[in-house]
């Protein structure tokens, strides 16, 4: 690695304290109002409802390993795929990286002191620990058994915690409407001089997009769930069809969120994934402004499709109609998106240091997800597989093949600057084929035996239904992506005490982050810098600046 | 007509509908395959051809847009999306709408059976259809929401309880498909299977009039009664072992059994109990167990029930 300093932003020679080292004890991360601390608590806490969701993942992949029972009752099996879906969802997916790459990378891209409001900020993941601790409380009671989507009449009336469960949600809202809020008032106003709109790094530009969302669409679950929890407690018929309710309604009301939501997940990984790409090709993006303003684009459609979760639920034709059409228009975007990462790469000087192993996974395997929405969104072909394994491995391929992978890329990208280390890369290499190989293993076989019938959310399956085979390999792939998870995860973890010591710009990378050291002191900066030029900015082959030198600004 | 047999992807196709929408899967599909080479080529021959060859070697361009390019992956994307919408939509139709006089099959699904009700007011618990016309169901759930799929037909639809839904299709040959419900509904959920018995005119038109699902020939009432117990999902809640509790009491050693209802009556399990308890269950719920048994009024007749006591009789 070598040592980098920028033109004219002087990095001391004698590191000064960084933000690890500035105030001791534990109360003073836990009270922290320090952007990059809370990014690290809430990395650890990412980490962790990880592990959980995935070992719940690994128990109901062992559990259909086989036709009957092998491992649990159907009632336990219910309660851990609907703990794996909520705890991916709410405790991993969303704050991932918005809350612990965003809220440590954000104000330093930005060249700020912090975000807009550290109090709300650090409130936010007070809460977020609330709503945790109550999701777990629940599911200590015994858990409930609804699925993630708490579809009605089935959540009004089973016999398991359904209020509480909903009350988590509801309080672990506030912590994305927080978060999103800060993001928003932040890169509007603190950004440093010089740095316009259209120098913005394209992971504030997708963060700014999902932060919209955020704010937004959290309000109408909030709403939702407290209908259904008025529903349970005091018996006002709004869903549940016994007391006079619709539940086609309560589709719509979860829907009208959840689905932006699931570009609350994605958004910030495409972010992730410019930064990557151009970094470790050394190259300007190819279509700053497209990928920037697709971003946009995605944020304002993704409130208009919630429709294709209910192509056969018995809404009308012509409402199914309507929502195919705009379903197809939001895919547009993500295949720009697509295609100009692609063509980045070309002319460029591609290493393949861990992040863009995860880049690359990110691209390959985010492609067949994006490709397989289509005969989803395709209405006609939507009937025969609604509900089905190939739905279940359609999100799959977006949602882990393209946010988890994003995730992960950044975490190794970023490590450095967080931690002052580096891991050995290597390993590190090792466990990025391992998950990519086992991520396929695990989610490729699902798509056959949906599109062939096997439906989603099912305890067993019969011998004479020809899926066991599908199955098999799908298990067995869970297990080489648990190998790959926890070589990286010790890998990382190891670094922190034997790593070698990161320099400021390790990657040789543009944005505002790598002018400051590694790990950044606690005000981030010692003068705002001012920006005068653009994110991507790399030196071309035979120009004077060297390789590792990074962006230019003045101080 | 005959079945096709299925392919990598998709299952049997055993309605006429199958054809048509197989098709337009495989049309998007195509689409799927060319847009992957594409980018996956791309991308693995960008990353070879451009790989870093020593440390400090840097890009040779920096170009940084080029609308024409752009432009051409943005429309020409969009042309093949409004072509994937438009016949997607057209197939969504046509499988939404019966022919005219379509016959109808009446369905009620409840955790965690289907009865299907035909017109001489006989009901199922598998499905019976003639192979070469068009069959309507209509549905409506008893409990929470269902879905009635049969992947070698390709329908689906939910099936609700505050409103009728419908699917049609009509079968090509003779033959046996797998009913699925693909609606989360709860703990037997993924046993909710039956089958549909796609039968030739004159086979059906025989068997309609016997009673699709009578005592088989030379079956003795108890392995009938058996067969019920699986057939009605009984199985689904009471189990067969001795003390085992499921969402209700176990079969084992019923009849006969004394004890009390959740009012605080005495009650012995005896034939008039045991049928009252199946077509209302409501009206003696014992004491400790939730009030979760569904009605089978109308569903079962007598001499399916007297089979059904007569197998519990044996349990002991």
């Amino acid at each position: 690695m070598s040592d980098t300093q920028a033109p004219g932003y002087h990095v001391p020679e004698q590191e000064e304290t960084n933000y690890l080292h500035a105030q001791p004890g534990l109360m003073s991360w836990l009270m922290s109002i320090d952007h990059k601390r809370i990014g690290v608590m809430y990395l650890i806490a990412v980490f962790l409802t990880f592990a959980l969701g995935g070992f719940l993942a690994l128990a109901v992949r062992l559990e259909l390993i086989a036709p009957g029972e092998t491992i649990m009752t159907a009632e336990t099996y219910n309660r851990v795929f609907t703990l794996h879906g909520l705890v991916m969802v709410f405790l991993f997916i969303i704050p991932g990286i918005p809350a612990a790459l965003g809220n440590f990378v954000l104000p330093l891209m930005l060249g700020a002191k912090d975000v807009a409001f550290p109090r709300l900020n650090r409130a936010s993941f007070h809460i977020y620990v609330v709503g945790t601790i109550m999701a777990l409380w629940t599911t200590l009671e015994g858990g409930v058994d609804t699925g993630w989507t708490f579809y009605t009449p089935y959540s009004s009336t089973t016999s398991t915690p359904v209020v509480m469960m909903t009350m988590s949600a509801f309080v672990l809202g506030f912590s994305s409407i927080f978060t999103g809020l800060n993001f928003i008032v932040t890169t509007h106003k603190m950004r440093a001089p010089g740095l316009t709109w259209d120098r913005l790094p394209l992971f504030v530009w997708a963060i700014y997009a999902t932060s919209i969302i955020q704010v937004m669409a959290t309000p109408v679950l909030g709403i939702t769930l407290l209908l259904l929890a008025m529903e349970r407690i005091m018996g006002i018929g709004i869903f549940d069809p016994a007391l006079g309710g619709d539940p086609v309604l309560f589709q719509h009301f979860f829907w009208f969120y959840s689905h932006p939501a699931v570009y609350i997940m994605i958004l910030p990984g495409m972010g992730v994934m410019s930064e990557l790409v151009t970094t470790f090709s050394r190259k300007r993006i190819f279509g700053y402004r497209a990928i920037a303003l697709s971003s946009i684009a995605i944020a304002v459609i993704s409130f208009l499709v919630w429709g294709h979760h209910m192509f056969v639920s018995g809404q009308s034709a012509y409402a199914g109609m309507v929502f195919s059409f705009l379903t197809f228009f939001v895919a547009i975007p993500s295949a720009i998106k697509i295609i100009n990462w692609s063509t980045t790469l070309y002319k460029g000087s591609i290493s393949f240091d861990a992040p863009m192993l995860w880049a690359l996974s990110f691209l390959i395997l985010f492609t067949i997800g994006g490709l397989t929405g289509l005969p989803l969104g395709t209405i006609g072909t939507d009937i025969h597989l609604h509900d089905t394994y190939f739905v279940v491995a359609h999100f799959h391929y977006v949602m882990m093949g393209g946010t988890v992978m994003a995730l992960f890329g950044g975490i190794h990208y970023w490590w450095p600057k967080m931690f002052g280390r580096m891991y050995s890369e290597t390993p590190a290499r090792v466990a990025a084929v391992l998950v990519f190989i086992g991520f396929n293993v695990t989610f490729f076989p699902q798509f056959i035996m949906g599109s062939q019938g096997m439906p989603r959310r099912y305890y067993d399956y019969t011998a004479d239904s020809g899926y066991e085979p599908y199955h098999v390999a799908s298990t067995v792939g869970s297990w080489i992506l648990l190998l790959g998870m926890l070589i990286m995860g010790l890998n990382l973890l190891s670094s922190l005490k034997k790593g070698a010591k990161a320099s400021a710009n390790p990657w040789g990378a543009r944005s505002l982050e790598w002018v400051t050291q590694s790990p950044p002191i606690e005000h981030n900066f010692h003068e705002i810098p001012t920006v005068t030029q653009d994110p991507y900015e790399f030196p071309l082959e035979g120009s004077q600046k060297k390789a590792s030198e990074g962006m230019d600004v003045t101080a | 007509m005959d079945n096709k047999a299925g392919s990598f992807w998709l299952p049997p196709q055993a309605s006429t509908n199958a054809a048509e929408l197989d098709e337009l899967f495989a049309f998007v599909m195509d689409i799927n395959y060319v847009f992957f080479a594409i980018i996956f080529g791309m991308t693995v021959y960008l990353s070879v051809k451009y790989r870093r060859r020593r440390a400090d070697q840097m890009a040779t361009s920096d170009v940084d847009h080029s609308l024409l390019w752009e432009g051409a992956w943005t429309f020409i994307p969009l042309m093949l999306c409004v072509v994937m919408f438009v016949w997607g939509f057209r197939v969504f139709l046509h499988q939404n709408t019966a022919p005219e006089g379509a016959m109808q099959i009446n369905v009620t699904a409840q955790k965690w059976s289907w009865a299907f009700n035909y017109d001489d007011g006989q009901t199922t618990s598998d499905l019976y259809v003639p192979a070469g016309r068009p069959v309507k169901l209509v549905m409506k759930s008893k409990d929470v929401l269902h879905s009635f799929y049969v992947p070698d037909f390709r329908v689906k639809s939910d099936v609700m309880p505050n409103r009728y839904t419908s699917v049609w299709f009509e079968a090509l040959a003779p033959g046996q498909h797998r009913i699925y419900c693909t609606e989360y509904c709860g703990k037997q959920h993924s046993g909710m299977y039956r089958t549909v018995h796609v039968l030739s005119e004159e086979e059906y038109a025989a068997k309609k009039q016997k009673g699709f699902e009578g005592k088989p020939e030379g079956l003795d009432p108890v392995a009938w009664g058996k067969q019920l117990y699986t057939k009605y999902g009984c199985n689904a809640c009471h189990s067969l072992k001795e003390g085992e509790r499921l969402v209700g009491p176990s079969f084992w050693g019923l009849v006969g059994r004394e004890g009390v209802t959740a009012a605080g009556e005495k009650y012995v399990a005896d034939e008039q109990y045991i049928n009252e308890s199946i077509m209302e269950p409501m009206a003696k719920v014992v004491q400790g167990y939730a009030p979760a048994m569904p009605s089978f009024k109308g569903q079962i007749d007598d001499d399916q029930m007297n089979a059904l006591i007569a197998f519990m009789k044996t349990l002991k």
